[in-house]
């Protein structure tokens, strides 16, 4: 399951704080973040988060699955650097992060992809000079978010007819009738947004 | 009721022809389209509402010329593709049926008063805030029909819109298309779907095999495949 995309709905204050503040607010603690230099300091920025999460009454699960996806990327970098620098280092690194991700996750569950795009919109308005369609680049994010679980089911539709014919692992096998399918897709999607008047 | 217009109307993908030679004036309230799979029935109706212009002839709907005036056609005609994954554009369910309206002009709180009476007529209230892609089959497809209807449409092609669905909600989406007070123009597979139809034109080949009500265009139908 992907977790990319999920508002969590509610009324808290983080819900309800504009999201361009939320973004600012993201830069800044993960500058905060990214200038910690103790074990220490890490610590008390995760229970900052942790009540920040809280506020927006978002279960633990919830973040969990946030961070969870991270697993692999964050152990790999702690072996290396226990190996080429030091077990702190590797607390801070993978800590700060871990820290990074959350935060910009509390950003993405209490923010509607829509005010998202607006912000983005808002900010893109002054290239419009240099030849920046706003209204199409915030549309461009939304179809991202949007195609991502469409490329997930599609990559599984294609294993499992793999799997069902009894054939092994292959890249080839894998990717050939998956960009086939998803190309196959985006020629209807084209479609619709024609038909549901994008350019007109 | 719009009146849609085929005047001689022809398409090749190539060198193979989809459609040929078809004069047809729809005007009535409730049409059907059938025929075998490769007939030319998608991509008559596509040419409704402007998404595939036709090679030879023209296709207007009320003196408009779909593929000129693809705009001015689009902003009348409702489309409901088979497979809703694809007409679906926004993560949340709100969303995409507030993405109709984002050209309507209209101020945020009347575009949200619309979308939540459009989610309540629909069932999807309680998804307002779901991500779209964890909606059923069936849900999604609902959600498509809302998205197209909320810009009240004069005609609504729908393209096989239940071929996907369980025969519960095929059920439900042929119960909320008979029920429009817009013109629909209907491609399917399903006969029992026509039984109240005014007409039901069929396709073979390209070209069109019958004509007439619904009992009379499916014997002929039958016959072609027999």
């Amino acid at each position: 399951m992907t977790v990319i995309g999920l508002y969590h709905p509610g009324t808290s204050v983080l819900h309800r704080i504009p999201a361009g503040w939320k973004l600012v607010g993201m830069l800044l603690a993960i500058i905060v973040v990214v200038l910690l230099s103790t074990p220490w300091q890490l610590l008390v920025a995760s229970a900052v988060l942790a009540v920040g999460f809280a506020i927006a009454r978002i279960p633990p699960r919830v973040v969990w699955d946030q961070l969870w996806p991270m697993r692999w990327i964050v152990a790999l970098i702690a072996i290396f650097q226990v190996i080429f620098a030091s077990p702190e280092r590797a607390v801070m690194v993978c800590g700060s992060l871990l820290l990074t991700v959350a935060i910009a996750a509390l950003v993405t569950l209490t923010t509607r992809v829509t005010q998202m795009l607006d912000v983005c919109q808002t900010l893109l308005r002054p290239l419009c000079r240099f030849g920046v369609d706003p209204d199409r680049a915030g549309l461009v994010l939304a179809l991202t978010i949007r195609c991502i679980p469409l490329l997930v089911d599609i990559v599984r539709a294609v294993s499992e007819a793999r799997k069902a014919r009894g054939a092994g692992f292959s890249l080839r096998a894998m990717a050939a009738p998956a960009v086939v399918r998803a190309l196959r897709s985006a020629d209807a999607m084209g479609d619709a947004l024609i038909a549901r008047g994008v350019d007109d | 009721m719009a009146e849609i217009v085929f005047t001689g109307v022809g398409h090749r993908f190539g060198e193979r022809v989809v459609l040929d030679r078809i004069d047809l004036t729809l005007a009535e309230r409730r049409i059907g389209i059938v025929g075998a799979n490769g007939s030319g029935k998608s991509t008559l109706a596509r040419m409704i509402n402007g998404l595939v212009s036709p090679t030879t002839g023209t296709v207007t709907l009320d003196g408009l010329d779909t593929t000129a005036k693809g705009r001015d056609v689009r902003r009348r005609v409702g489309f409901v593709f088979t497979d809703p994954d694809s007409q679906i554009v926004m993560p949340t369910v709100a969303e995409d049926v507030a993405f109709s309206l984002r050209r309507s002009g209209l101020g945020k709180p009347e575009i949200a008063d619309r979308v939540g009476a459009s989610l309540r007529r629909f069932g999807l209230a309680e998804h307002a805030d779901h991500p779209t892609h964890l909606l059923s089959g069936g849900q999604k497809q609902l959600l498509a029909l809302a998205a197209v209807l909320i810009t009240e449409p004069d005609v609504v092609v729908a393209d096989e819109p239940t071929t996907l669905l369980d025969l519960r909600n095929a059920r439900m989406v042929n119960n909320l298309l008979a029920g429009l007070p817009q013109q629909v123009v209907l491609v399917t597979h399903h006969f029992d779907l026509l039984a109240g139809f005014d007409r039901v034109v069929v396709l073979n080949g390209g070209r069109v095999a019958a004509d007439g009500p619904p009992a009379a265009a499916v014997d002929a139908y039958t016959g072609l495949l027999t």
